[in-house]
């Protein structure tokens, strides 16, 4: 915008008072100008490391995955034979063992995200509406829900992955010895049971962020809106869908967008919980990508896989943006 | 993470390529005093500081012998290949490393280890001094080694002395039959006859393979290429499984084993007998007196199958490998020469329980008990390598996995028939994508 009146200005100026008020028209351009680029020119640098740290590895990552890059060639990288879309191809071919199998632990994946992020996002607006309003020990509460999410990763999954155990595990000796809820011993880290196993880990570990990005949103809602309400008759039903939720709508498109990618690339739960192979019905896809290229050295396949995913996630962001931002518009 | 994973390596690369070119013409150079070699050292004791307790009095007697001084890093088990993989595509990295035994081929096939061609090895004291089934584990056949034994280890029937008298069992088993027959002795009032690490891949790979020879079958043709489904490997894993599914002397708890928690019910007499190696001092850290258990060989199918072969036990170890990239190649020589050497191999082998890679050591005493004997005489006659060849990992990853989900099944107690079996085999063969 500026750069259009600036110039229209100065032209408009010079027709009327002659070749001074041009040459000052210029000089005061000129200056806009490099007070323009002064900006720009401090963001270089770190717009170059950004390129350099995140851009150029993405490409790189891009290049290797359209090559048949194993064990022989990665100590020399440029002999190793170009591949053209044949890791592609055997990523996509659903028919294939490779991609029969990528396609069930996409899938598995899909259902995790969905659930865990969902979960997540309810008890963390719970949680967050409940002590919204000062009370005795809302403090000691409130530092109590974000334990989990300040315990290191490794630290606490391990610790699920022993309670998670058949014989000596906490939560059979309560559901099987306390509670006499399951006649045998159920397993909860190999077989079927593993995938409600991994989504209670997730769950536990991601919805403190929830929880507090919802707290901090809600610092945000004038509390005169709830007085108003409140003298209109609103109860806390009304209060949550007329007011609450709908002050809280940006944080949320942020949240969901960002927790649904840190779930769906989650690698490091999975990881702990299972060791170097999960159990099928909780084949994750940062797992699977781990295990059908690292583990064996096919580094090219395991690129192409990667890149497939980091596609569907900018499709799905992309989608995700463009939906919620037009709702916002309207 | 994973894309980011894959850029960074490439990045790295990109990055240190001119360097690997530039150094890679001044090897052999440098040695004697006043030089550094690193050396990174596999986790071989009970804890990583332990190692370096262990091994750095030693590294310290070979400085005052040569005057080259040794800069130790002991990396552990889940670090050490990512690492070797990473100093690999950058050509920066360790002049002196120990490798898990089985990544010898596929470490050789990428090219950054020294090869051990006839002067190399003579350097070192002439490949004769080793023992030939340690030696076996040192790259593919028919090339010259990429590495050199360091520590080998071999498996092992290892039973309580106490269960057994109790139960009236005079020796321990010779066949499957005889274990089987003894284990359902064994298997009363939450006592099981024998426990196995079903989650965890590799130990279920390496049981794979000791079986599946028995059977007379290989998951790889002489042309390398794999065939994880044969009806000989069908039959060795079935009979693994087995012990779970059908003879039912095994706790089902087991399949999701994955931490060395049968060692735990082994030292706790939960479990009257364990397939291992060098489980002496996880053992005594469980509070297990040496006495009050018994080493023997690892039983063998009777009659022996069709094809059969005599081996019980995978050739299993730790290789000691010089960097192709080391500026130091004289000195890293002389190292590989000291901790080779007839003291260190005594030294250190009877520290960690493991078994010498040279003949000579074997005369002292300390090697002379009968559990030793075991060990020695199974790699000595009845100890094979696992196969030599460039997808070895995908073999342990997949075939491992695929009876990770079998245990998992039988522990739930679906019938394991042969055809199952063969199923999920077949389905982890799909998965092989050839190396190149």
């Amino acid at each position: 915008m500026a750069t259009l009146t600036t110039p229209a200005g100065g032209a408009a100026t010079t027709d009327r008072s002659g070749r001074s008020a041009g040459r000052h028209a210029g000089r005061r351009r000129a200056r806009l100008d490099r007070r323009r680029l002064v900006p720009y020119l401090m963001l270089l640098p770190a717009l170059a490391l950004e390129l350099l740290v995140h851009l150029v590895p993405m490409l790189y990552g891009c290049w290797m995955s359209l090559l048949r890059l194993t064990q022989f060639y990665i100590r020399n990288w440029s002999a190793a034979p170009f591949a053209g879309l044949g890791n592609y191809r055997a990523s996509i071919d659903v028919n294939g063992a490779i991609g029969g199998d990528l396609l069930h632990s996409f899938g598995v994946t899909l259902a995790f995200t969905v659930l865990s992020v969902g979960l997540s996002w309810l008890l963390g607006t719970t949680a967050a509406v409940l002590t919204q309003h000062p009370f005795r020990g809302r403090g000691a509460l409130r530092t109590l829900f974000l334990t989990p999410y300040a315990l290191p990763v490794y630290a606490a999954v391990i610790t699920w992955s022993f309670l998670l155990q058949r014989d000596t595990g906490m939560v059979n000796h309560v559901l099987v010895d306390q509670l006499h809820l399951a006649g045998d011993r159920p397993f909860w880290l190999i077989g079927g049971n593993s995938f409600g196993a991994l989504l209670a880990v997730s769950v536990w570990r991601s919805w403190p962020f929830a929880f507090l990005c919802l707290t901090a949103g809600l610092q945000n809602v004038p509390g005169e809106l709830y007085e108003a309400a409140a003298v209109d008759g609103a109860g806390f039903g009304r209060q949550l869908r007329g007011i609450t939720l709908p002050m809280l709508r940006p944080v949320n498109q942020v949240l969901v967008l960002v927790l649904f990618l840190w779930t769906f690339n989650d690698f490091n739960t999975p990881y702990v919980l299972f060791g170097k192979a999960a159990p099928r019905s909780a084949d994750l896809i940062s797992i699977h990508i781990y295990q059908s290229s690292f583990v064996t050295w096919n580094f090219g396949l395991g690129s192409a896989m990667s890149v497939l995913l980091l596609l569907f996630l900018l499709v799905v962001t992309g989608a995700y943006l463009l939906v919620t931002s037009r709702r916002g518009d309207a | 993470m994973t894309t980011r994973r894959f850029a960074l390596f490439a990045v790295a690369l990109a990055l240190t390529t001119p360097t690997v070119a530039a150094c890679g013409d001044d090897q052999g150079g440098s040695s004697g005093s006043g030089t550094t070699l690193t050396y990174w050292a596999s986790n071989q004791g009970t804890s990583l500081d332990n190692d370096r307790q262990i091994l750095r009095p030693e590294l310290d007697k070979f400085t005052r012998q040569t005057g080259i001084k040794v800069n130790l890093e002991v990396i552990g088990w889940p670090d050490l290949l990512n690492r070797i993989l990473a100093a690999t595509t950058s050509g920066k990295g360790p002049d002196v490393l120990n490798i898990g035994n089985t990544w010898s081929a596929s470490l050789q096939a990428t090219g950054a280890l020294l090869p051990f061609d006839g002067t190399t090895m003579s350097a070192i004291g002439g490949k004769d001094r080793f023992l030939a089934g340690s030696l076996a584990a040192t790259g593919a056949p028919g090339k010259d080694p990429a590495a050199v034994p360091l520590y080998s280890l071999a498996y092992g029937l290892y039973y309580n002395k106490k269960l057994f008298a109790a139960a009236g069992i005079a020796e321990p088993p010779k066949t499957w039959d005889e274990l089987v027959a003894d284990g359902r002795k064994l298997t009363h009032d939450g006592q099981w006859g024998l426990v196995v690490e079903g989650g965890n891949v590799s130990e279920n790979a390496h049981h794979a393979f000791t079986f599946a020879q028995q059977y007379g079958a290989d998951f790889f043709t002489s042309g390398g290429k794999a065939q994880f489904d044969s009806a000989g490997a069908v039959a060795g894993v079935k009979r693994y499984i087995d012990f779970m599914a059908t003879d039912k002397i095994v706790n089902p708890s087991a399949a999701e084993y994955a931490n060395n928690q049968s060692l735990a019910d082994f030292a706790s007499g939960k479990a009257a007998m364990l397939l291992w190696q060098a489980a002496d001092t996880t053992l005594k850290a469980h509070g297990m007196s040496p006495d009050d258990y018994g080493v023997a060989p690892v039983p063998f199918e009777a009659p022996t199958p069709p094809g059969g072969r005599h081996v019980d036990s995978m050739v299993a170890g730790i290789n000691l490998a010089v960097f192709g990239n080391t500026k130091h190649r004289d000195a890293a020589l002389a190292f590989v020469k000291f901790m080779t050497g007839d003291d260190e191999q005594k030294a250190l082998n009877s520290t960690y329980g493991s078994m010498p890679t040279v003949k000579a050591a074997y005369a002292d005493p300390a090697f002379q008990t009968p559990q030793i004997k075991v060990f020695q005489d199974t790699l000595a006659g009845s100890a094979a390598p696992l196969p030599a060849v460039p997808e070895e990992s995908q073999f342990e990853t997949l075939v491992g996995t695929a009876m990770k989900n079998l245990f998992a099944d039988a522990a739930s107690g679906k019938p394991i028939t042969d055809d199952y079996v063969k199923g999920k085999l077949t389905a982890a063969n799909q998965q092989v994508h050839a190396g190149g």
